[in-house]
């Protein structure tokens, strides 16, 4: 493992603000994974930590495939991260708006520039990515649909799920859309939760970019990627990997998926869980008066489907998507 | 008031997007004119414009022929608490038009604006930069829009009107939604954010009198308008960005002609007492925009400069 900074902004009052990245193996740049972009991405960098230490053990077993080499970029705002603000500190920009980035622009769109012109070399791009909403997501890929989006290969993450979005004129400067015109296969991976850690995500992440490694021969396939904890089930998952058995996945339009929206604004208690399977007329929320505990609106199900995202904060605002069902 | 768009909110309150509607008593010759501003809720110049226009017509009723419809806070919770965006989503709501009738909360408002403002003769969308930077008055104009657009500029008695290159981030403004509808839309950008320039207020409202004599909005005495310095080409901008991170003092005033090499402001070291950069004009013309606040990271906008020739005095 090799740690290096990437890019850097001296500053008169804080310390620098760096970007570091952890190199693994050398060659051909194989695959580039980015975790928080934005200051509140906790479960992202901590998914990403763990994903570096999983790496370090493998190079150091020598299980890495002789040629390839990884970066992980844990984290490209840190100076909002340590202040707990989710854009950029001094103008509130994101850095997710501004790539490819302009080198002799403003602040974010110098990092972005700086960092894209390292992180756009790379075969295979993965950022672990969060939604605009408070919530809780079924663990999925997402894709833009850009034309260069590569679905076979997302298969090889093995998450149960696919999504492709079609791209609106905001998100064409995000680094997804950027690295597929660029020419990286780009994949956005969703665990469930972004300002709480959520242990059993982050696994599984880990274990999904394990599963797309070795299917790209970047991991050795007999490689001994010993996991914390969830012995069993990661031998059983090692075992069908080394058989080619990688779990399938359902690919989907965003459109397809089902807004559940309550008309009124008030308390958001969630009577259900995600990934959980559910039957057309169950009761899926109640919206509760926030003063007098009277229950205004009872959210159910209009389809049969499973819970693919589900609202998280305690309140709710009207016509807002709380709920998105897969039919 | 006219409820333009109401959504309640958890505890006790309902957020609702208001105009207020200046026609004469029998209706009106059916031309019409909307002043919008506040999308960004840190963006406060227009408050003294819509101000201004009410005051005028309500002085002077008679001589309105059509209908003024003013629309001061079009996001209201962001003006009431200092936030650009939308309070509790964090959005820039001057990016997500023109909105889905069943999206979220905030499509579902930005889609009853745009229907609201549908079957204007003219709209005016006003803007005040931001808190970082101060700006002549300007009306900025997607190429796009043009041919229709830079006629209209011409009359609102700014002092530049910028037209610049199509971009696909800018298809989400109401600007642009409203231009595609076939209401033409002009963004204004003048002075500061968190402020109020009174003189560029008076400015602006004298300009919109103009305009709505021209469209036949309002029968008062014309008001003369300034012609505007026009730039139609990409490479007339001169952006200036800092080079390093530091305290920046502004040394000229926006609007005033610089010459090539002269000194426009510099990066400070209090610490040191040392000057970290002096930021020079790269060449002769027009310092439409400088920063206000002094704090400055490497990339920061300092200055804009319009290529132009100053004469020898």
């Amino acid at each position: 493992m090799k740690k290096e900074v990437l890019y850097t902004i001296p500053s008169l009052y804080r310390d620098d603000f760096r970007i570091q990245g952890y190199r693994f193996g050398s060659g051909q740049k194989a695959l580039c994974v980015v975790g928080s972009l934005r200051g509140n991405e906790y479960q992202q960098i901590y998914t990403c930590s763990k994903l570096v230490k999983q790496l370090r053990q493998l190079e150091e077993s020598g299980n890495l495939c002789e040629g390839k080499e990884i970066l992980v970029i844990p984290s490209l705002n840190p100076g909002s991260m340590n202040i707990g603000k989710r854009f950029w500190p001094t103008d509130n920009t994101d850095i997710n708006r501004m790539f490819p980035g302009y080198a002799l622009g403003e602040t974010t769109q110098r990092i972005a520039a700086g960092v894209f012109r390292i992180i756009s070399e790379y075969q295979n791009g993965i950022q672990f990515a969060s939604f605009y909403m408070p919530g809780k997501f079924c663990p999925h890929v997402r894709i833009m649909k850009t034309g260069y989006e590569n679905v076979e290969k997302a298969r090889q993450f093995g998450l149960p799920y696919i999504v492709l979005k079609v791209p609106r004129p905001y998100d064409t400067t995000t680094l997804n859309y950027n690295w597929q015109i660029w020419e990286t296969d780009a994949f956005s991976l969703y665990g469930t939760t972004t300002e709480r850690i959520d242990e059993e995500s982050a696994q599984e992440l880990v274990e999904a970019i394990l599963r797309f490694l070795r299917a790209n021969g970047i991991v050795k396939q007999e490689g001994n990627a010993t996991m914390q904890g969830q012995r069993g089930k990661q031998d059983a998952e090692e075992n069908d990997v080394r058989q080619n058995n990688v779990p399938d996945s359902h690919v989907l339009a965003d459109r397809e998926l089902v807004s559940v929206r309550p008309r009124y604004s008030g308390i958001f208690r969630g009577k259900i869980q995600v990934g959980e399977r559910v039957k057309a007329g169950q009761l899926l929320a109640e919206i509760l008066d926030a003063c007098e505990g009277e229950c205004l609106e009872t959210l159910r199900a209009p389809v049969d489907g499973v819970v693919f995202f589900e609202h998280d904060n305690p309140m709710v605002y009207a016509n807002t998507a709380a709920i998105k069902l897969l039919p | 008031m006219i409820s333009v768009a109401s959504v309640s909110l958890p505890v006790n309150e309902t957020l609702e997007i208001k105009k207020n509607r200046f026609c004469p008593a029998d209706g009106g010759n059916g031309r019409r004119i909307s002043i919008v501003t506040g999308i960004h809720g840190d963006e406060l110049e227009g408050q003294l414009v819509c101000y201004e226009v009410a005051k005028r017509i309500r002085e002077n009723p008679e001589k309105l022929r059509g209908t003024v419809d003013l629309y001061p806070a079009l996001n209201p919770l962001g003006i009431d608490s200092i936030t650009r965006g939308i309070p509790g989503f964090d959005l820039d709501m001057n990016r997500i038009f023109p909105g889905v009738p069943d999206g979220s909360l905030t499509e579902y408002l930005a889609t009853r604006i745009v229907e609201d403002l549908v079957g204007s003769d003219l709209c005016l969308d006003i803007h005040a930069s931001n808190i970082y930077l101060t700006e002549l008055p300007q009306i900025r104009i997607n190429e796009l829009h043009r041919k229709k657009l830079v006629p209209l500029a011409m009359e609102a008695n700014v002092d530049f009107v910028w037209v610049h290159g199509a971009n696909t981030v800018l298809e989400s403004t109401l600007a642009y939604s409203m231009n595609t509808l076939g209401v033409p839309t002009l963004v204004v950008e003048m002075g500061v954010g968190m402020r109020l320039t009174p003189a560029y207020g008076m400015q602006l409202a004298d300009g919109i009198f103009h305009l709505m004599k021209k469209l036949r909005i309002w029968d008062g005495e014309d008001i003369a308008v300034r012609t505007p310095i026009v730039s139609m080409e990409a490479d007339e901008v001169s952006y200036l960005n800092a080079a390093v991170s530091g305290i920046f003092l502004k040394k000229k005033e926006h609007g005033c002609m610089v010459r090539k090499e002269e000194e426009v402001g510099a990066i400070l070291n209090p610490f040191t007492g040392e000057v970290l950069e002096k930021v020079c004009a790269p060449h002769d013309g027009l310092l439409f925009t400088i920063r206000e606040y002094p704090v400055v990271d490497e990339g920061s906008l300092m200055a804009r400069i319009l290529k132009r020739e100053v004469e020898e005095s």
